[in-house]
């Protein structure tokens, strides 16, 4: 029996017929695709080729949309700073504040410029209220920034209505789709979305390979200026077997969508259903309803998510947890808390994200592993007494606080 | 995943001691539910030889909280109660084999459970003497609270100072804007409580770690913004060969706006460039100050945080 992996938001595994495309890249087809001779030649084609696949995949307009970047931090990175840039009188951003850190801590660090920075609120299933939203358009605003799907409940936002709503009002916008790509049929064309992010890593591609989808005519200003790759958009020589390699991983996403969107949203809801069915004071995260097809988080009550996550290794199934210790910070994931989560819930969640490479024996193994597991960590917890949890825990044990 | 050693791991996966002890006559409750931490250690003592016979605990938190829980109910098992308050939270880390810096607040929260119960024990109030703030420097362990203590003693206001006092900064480099952060709000406290004093320096109660030769003894509001014009002055040029250029146009307590010209404006390198000249300023008049773009000025009233 393997170990399990259900941590595909974190990564994903290369897949074979992703590694065979771009193991030539390494050897025979070392070229550089800037250089004049045949070397350089074959590469410049296998990446012209790659362009379009990921122009494919994202429904793209145009392949020259397409710029190579070398993950989904830089793209995020690239987009707000350009948009500031090509638009020095307009200091205001609009993000929300679920974002993923690649956007959270660059606009953190941008208000200690002087720039402000709005944050939408979600509520308690994670879901954006749209009318604060729009009082919030207005010209000052240079860049609105929202996710398609977050990583750590697999929540969906209205992007594409949202995206209507700041071209209307003259505002651009980026969506860092890092999550959504690959596992949501994306037409790009047929929206008002000016940038978008994306990650190799999540689709079954290699790490250190993204991309910014920049509209064609929207304003831009390069992050990293240099020679002449990607149009001089983003300066630096290609990783050319990265980006073959991305380029198949697209081409395999496309073959395979409908798949995530049937079968590993049925594997999910297995495994989703069979451990609630067992596990008391356990509840989901996020919009059930309105989510990834792979993404399931689950907050499990007083008990704490990294002691769950070394517990679960040592069955074999390796999950993610949005709990303080796992990330070394002294608080809980900011996304529990902008939610509401209950302390004594938020330390407790976890996050088990599928891959088409899922099972049903495996979310069989899963639903056995997880109840006793959990009750083992509540049988030390304080706030657990024999049965359930005991009566009024925040008052039963009110330890002083340091 | 954290790099426990095995000794914890030992402890984690086979606690000893879980649960509450029956009767116990000493109980510490001790935690932060805000960290995800809290414990609950249960003793019994021998009421004639102060000897602790039996220890248990309960505890919310991570695999490092658990196995610190269960070493310390193993360590202090046998021991007198005067002996068991001598251990110290690094003796309860010595017995892991160590934990990860970022973790040794889990080993803290033992010592202090320990702490609670024994004076439970004996009739007395417990209270909490230790603040523990953010880690900021992984390098060398140095967490908030230390180093805006250090930084309060000793009126410091740069990161190498700072560097000098407590190591914090040292390494890798990567704390330099969370210090920086620490002195920002230390000092606009110091311009709160005397608001009146913006125009002269704040008076320097340790000695400082490096002369600052540049700095007069007392300077008048318009001697500080006169120095802060020279000094723009001087690194004009080097600007100026850059294509760029920039200018002084309001000094507000410890905050001067400039403008940044030419190739300057809107650069993506415009915060380095802002940091640069705030280096220099702050060496150059030996106390900290921010520099913003001025363009920053008008906004600064709207800066919201939609939470
Ligand atoms: C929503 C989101 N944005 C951005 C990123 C960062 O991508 P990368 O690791 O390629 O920089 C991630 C990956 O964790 C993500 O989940
Ligand atoms: S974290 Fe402070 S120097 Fe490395």
């Amino acid at each position: 029996m393997g170990d399990i992996y259900l941590d595909n938001n974190a990564t994903t595994r290369v897949e074979p017929e992703v590694v065979e495309a771009m193991l030539p890249f390494f050897t025979e087809q070392f070229g550089n695709p800037s250089s004049m001779h045949s070397f350089g030649n074959q590469v410049g084609r296998a990446i012209v080729d790659a362009r379009k696949k990921v122009q494919a995949l994202l429904g793209a307009a145009h392949d020259s949309e397409i710029i190579f970047t070398s993950c989904g931090t830089e793209s995020d990175s690239t987009a707000i700073l350009s948009a500031l840039r090509c638009q020095p009188e307009r200091r205001e951003i609009i993000i929300t504040t679920v974002e993923h850190p690649a956007v959270l801590t660059l606009c953190e660090h941008l208000e200690k410029d002087g720039y402000t920075i709005h944050r939408l609120k979600v509520d308690g299933k994670g879901r954006l209220d749209l009318k604060e939203y729009a009082s919030l358009l207005s010209e000052r605003v240079a860049i609105v920034s929202v996710m398609w799907a977050n990583n750590e409940t697999g929540t969906l936002f209205p992007v594409v209505e949202m995206a209507e709503m700041a071209h209307a009002a003259g505002v651009m916008f980026h969506t860092d789709a890092v999550q959504a790509v690959g596992k949501l049929p994306i037409d790009l064309k047929h929206t008002k979305i000016d940038m978008l992010s994306l990650s190799g890593h999540k689709l079954h591609a290699p790490k250190g390979i993204g991309v910014l989808y920049l509209r064609r005519g929207c304003r831009y200003r390069p992050l990293l200026r240099g020679g002449h790759q990607e149009r001089g958009r983003r300066a630096g020589t290609e990783n050319a077997a990265s980006i073959v390699a991305l380029g198949k991983a697209c081409e395999m996403a496309m073959e395979y969508m409908s798949f995530e969107n049937t079968e590993v949203r049925r594997l999910r809801d297995h495994l989703e259903r069979g451990i609630l069915a067992q596990v008391p004071n356990a509840f989901v995260t996020g919009d059930p309803d309105n989510r990834l097809p792979n993404t399931c988080n689950i907050a499990f009550e007083y008990i704490e998510g990294e002691a769950i996550l070394l517990l679960l290794n040592k069955a074999g199934i390796a999950a993610s947890s949005g709990s303080a210790c796992t990330s070394g910070s002294l608080e809980p994931s900011h996304v529990m808390r902008a939610m509401g989560i209950p302390y004594t819930a938020a330390h407790g969640t976890v996050r088990f994200s599928l891959s088409r490479h899922n099972t049903l024996e495996e979310m069989d193994r899963v639903i056995a592993a997880v109840p006793p597991i959990v009750a083992q960590l509540r049988k030390l917890s304080p706030y657990w007494g024999e049965n359930g949890p005991v009566e009024e825990p925040e008052k039963a044990f009110a330890p002083t606080y340091a | 995943m954290w790099d426990y050693s095995d000794k914890v791991k030992e402890h984690f996966f086979n606690p000893r001691n879980a649960g509450a002890v029956v009767e116990p006559n000493a109980v510490g409750e001790v935690g932060s539910i805000s960290c995800g931490d809290a414990l609950r250690l249960t003793l019994k003592v021998d009421p004639d030889s102060d000897v602790i016979l039996d220890a248990g605990f309960q505890t919310f938190g991570c695999g490092s909280a658990i196995a610190s829980s269960s070493a310390l109910t193993e360590m202090v098992k046998g021991m007198k109660v005067e002996e068991a308050l001598k251990i110290t939270n690094q003796d309860i880390a010595d017995f892991l084999d160590g934990l990860p810096p970022e973790k040794m607040h889990c080993s803290v929260m033992g010592r202090e459970a320990l702490a609670a119960a024994i004076a439970n024990y004996r009739g007395e109030e417990w209270s909490d003497d230790h603040e523990e703030g953010a880690l900021i420097c992984k390098c060398f362990g140095i967490d908030a609270h230390m180093i805006e203590e250090v930084v309060r003693a000793n009126d410091l206001s740069t990161v190498e100072q700072v560097t000098n006092y407590t190591k914090a900064g040292g390494g890798c480099s990567s704390c330099h804007e969370g210090i920086e952060e620490i002195l920002f709000k230390v000092l606009a406290e110091r311009e709160d409580l005397a608001p009146e004093c913006i125009a002269e320096p704040e008076p320097v109660a340790a000695a400082p770690v490096e002369p600052e030769p540049a700095r007069p003894a007392a300077m008048t509001n318009l001697q500080r913004i006169r120095r802060i014009e020279q000094v723009i002055e001087m690194l004009r040029p080097r600007l100026q060969a850059d294509h760029g250029d920039v200018e002084l146009v309001d000094v507000d307590g410890k905050t001067v706006y400039v403008n940044m010209k030419g190739a300057c404006a809107g650069c993506q390198m415009a915060s380095m460039t802002l940091g640069g000249i705030q280096q220099r300023l702050m060496e150059e008049l030996g106390e900290f100050v921010r520099v913003m773009p001025a363009s920053a000025q008008q906004s600064q009233p709207a800066v919201s945080r939609g939470h």
